[in-house]
């Protein structure tokens, strides 16, 4: 029989990393053991628990992992609560991958980039980045400017401090909104941040966050004169069925599940202001 | 060309539900639906069905899965509605255009399984119309209503029923019914439709390529104004096919269904972050912006109505899309 993609394949949750108060990293295999599917950095997936519903996340472990996928998810209703109740040895369903990913392999190449992210926003930011960390000599410069809350809040924090920021080439940014005493690092938001730094704008700039940020990052880019053809930027839009027919997240005639999530900011201006 | 005197429709009927499920419109004007046949069950006299005829492919409800959870662990169990063959008799020529639409949603990669196995089970009749109402329009979006597409193209005339088989599924049903003779079909008349009020309905304004014009037209707020959100005019509608995925708790296990879902409802796209589609006002436009403009940007100009005038009947605020073609359709003029 030809599979149904509405099904979807059962799951093992093989461990379950806290990262802030209220986000936490599951790492998934199939029942043998093994990665569940291949993707594109920036695509998704659907998790499901039966019984309790299905929500789409971004696939945060990037392509170059063989052994599992990773998703980091955020506390905020009833999936994302009974996901954060859950003990490693769990089975949950998955289906995907969905959405068109990032251009890493094509318009990225040989680009110098900047990813800017704030809070769970770095998810589908940090499978591009360890794809480009892998594929190193491929791409240009890489800046990273990530920001949260507080210092508790910023997701994969081990992970940046480990990797991230002990490597040649790549220059690590954090910031968070408010001083506290743990924190020698820059305060301040985010898009003011981007700003201080001044990256030249023949740079690549890929950018995911809560909608404010997006929106005042962006103001500055532009005041900096970044053009439209040089940013990213991933969207979101409730959801149910991934394949571009449940007609719940078009934006005019581009389903985000399909189509998007990841838009050029000159693609989304030829679209109808609905997000 | 085969034919059969009308006198003899009942023996028909039963000839054809012998082998596999039959569905003739029945019933009463405005509550007229696709039925099961059975002995004594008569066609209709209403032109239409009130509820279109893609509920046989498109059902309201329809399991999707069921899931076994036994502590940590989780089994799914494929367990489908079944998809038997079937004859659907009647279906008029809006109705049956309405299915090439629904097939480009649904028969795209990865193809949705579910109504594909509907789709190959099922066999179209499609019955001519001579007699239209005041609200049909398909003649006004390409239809030909003399001479509906469908697997087998039926017409009444002169007391007896022609039928022409279109595709190999059609002939397959013909050549079974052996009380079937052959027959021409005398010549229609058209002129009533040449007189229907809304033949001259004019699209032009429509269509991919401006969207961001349409999208901003100022008359979407007083053509919304008074839009109850009831969902009436999607669910009516044969080429609406928004749904929802959603999961059932049977005590011994999870059903996981689908089932119809309106663009015209708030919750249809609201989101912790926020709601994209805040008013009726956006939620009315995705409606008409979705027949008119984004699903011909998708589908080389093909629109997404097929003027069967239900929407124009049933809205209880009587707005409907040719109010709003109309509407738009004026402002664009230069
Ligand atoms: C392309 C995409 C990528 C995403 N990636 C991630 C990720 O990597 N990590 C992560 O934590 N979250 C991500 N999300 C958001 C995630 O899908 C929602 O948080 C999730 O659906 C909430 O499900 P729930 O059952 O816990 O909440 P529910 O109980 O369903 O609802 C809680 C609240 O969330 C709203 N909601 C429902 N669907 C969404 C949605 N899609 N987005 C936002 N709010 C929603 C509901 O309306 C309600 O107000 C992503 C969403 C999209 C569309
Ligand atoms: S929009 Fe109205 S007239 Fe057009 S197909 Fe739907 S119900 Fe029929
Ligand atoms: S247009 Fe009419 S039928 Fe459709 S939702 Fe509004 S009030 Fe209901
Ligand atoms: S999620 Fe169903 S159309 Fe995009």
């Amino acid at each position: 029989m030809r599979r149904e993609a509405l099904i979807p394949q059962v799951v093992q949750v093989t461990d379950i990393r806290r990262d802030t108060p209220d986000v936490k990293t599951f790492r998934v295999v199939d029942l043998d053991g093994r990665k569940p599917f291949l993707h594109i950095p920036g695509q998704c997936a659907m998790l499901s628990m039966p019984g309790v519903g299905e929500a789409l996340f971004s696939i945060t472990s990037s392509p170059t992992n063989e052994d599992y996928l990773e998703f980091s998810i955020k506390k905020c209703g009833c999936v994302t609560d009974w996901l954060h109740a859950i003990e490693p040895g769990q089975q949950v369903t998955l289906r995907g991958p969905y959405g068109n990913g990032f251009p890493v392999d094509t318009d990225f190449a040989g680009k110098d980039l900047v990813f800017v992210a704030g809070g769970i926003g770095l998810a589908p930011l940090r499978s591009v980045i360890n794809y480009v960390r892998c594929y190193r000599d491929r791409y240009g410069t890489v800046d990273i400017v990530y920001g949260s809350r507080s210092k508790a809040d910023l997701v994969d924090y081990q992970e940046i401090l480990d990797e991230w920021c002990s490597e040649p080439g790549i220059s690590v940014h954090l910031t968070i909104d408010n001083p506290q005493p743990d924190w020698d690092g820059h305060v301040g938001f985010v898009p003011n941040f981007v700003k201080e730094l001044g990256f030249d704008t023949g740079k690549t700039v890929v950018m995911c966050g809560p909608p404010i940020m997006i929106k005042f990052t962006l103001a500055g880019l532009m005041e900096q004169g970044f053009p439209r053809d040089q940013i990213y930027t991933t969207l979101e839009l409730r959801m149910k069925c991934g394949l571009g027919r449940c007609g719940r997240c078009n934006i005019g005639d581009k389903y985000v599940c399909k189509d998007g999530p990841v838009f050029r900011l000159d693609q989304l201006d030829q679209l109808p202001d609905e997000y | 060309m085969k034919k059969l005197p009308l006198s003899q429709l009942d023996a028909l009927f039963a000839a054809i539900a012998e082998k596999r499920r039959l569905y003739i419109p029945a019933g009463e004007a405005g509550t007229a639906s696709f039925t099961p046949w059975r002995e004594g069950l008569k066609l209709t006299d209403a032109l239409n069905t009130a509820r279109s005829a893609k509920d046989l492919f498109f059902p309201q409800v329809e399991n999707l899965a069921d899931f076994k959870v036994t502590g940590k662990q989780i089994q799914v169990i494929e367990n489908r509605d079944p998809a038997e063959p079937f004859v659907l008799f009647g279906v008029r020529a809006c109705d049956c255009r309405s299915f090439d639409i629904l097939d480009k949603v649904f028969l795209c990669d990865p193809v949705d399984t579910y109504y594909q196995a509907r789709r190959e089970q099922g066999t179209v009749v499609t019955l001519a119309c001579t007699e239209p109402e005041e609200t049909c329009f398909c003649t006004a979006l390409g239809i030909d209503p003399t001479d509906p597409a469908g697997d087998v193209t039926a017409w009444m005339a002169e007391g007896f029923l022609y039928l022409r088989a279109n595709t190999a599924r059609g002939e397959e049903l013909l050549s079974s019914l052996p009380l079937l003779e052959e027959g021409e079909k005398p010549e229609q008349d058209r002129s009533v439709f040449e007189k229907l009020p809304l033949r001259d309905l004019d699209w032009s304004a429509f269509g991919g390529e401006r969207m961001m014009e349409r999208f901003n037209a100022p008359q979407w707020a007083s053509l919304a104004e008074s839009c109850l959100g009831c969902g009436t005019c999607t669910f009516v509608c044969p080429t609406c096919q928004c749904y929802d995925i959603k999961d059932f708790n049977t005590g011994g296990g999870v059903k996981r269904y689908r089932c119809w879902d309106s663009c015209m409802y708030s919750d249809f796209t609201l989101m912790s972050a926020g709601q994209p589609r805040p008013t009726q006002l956006e939620r009315f436009r995705q409606r008409f912006m979705h027949k008119l403009v984004y699903y011909p940007a998708n589908h080389e100009g093909e629109f997404g109505c097929v003027g069967c005038g239900r929407c124009l009947q049933k809205c209880p605020i009587s707005m409907n899309i040719v109010k709003v073609a109309r509407a738009l359709g004026e402002e664009a003029k230069p």
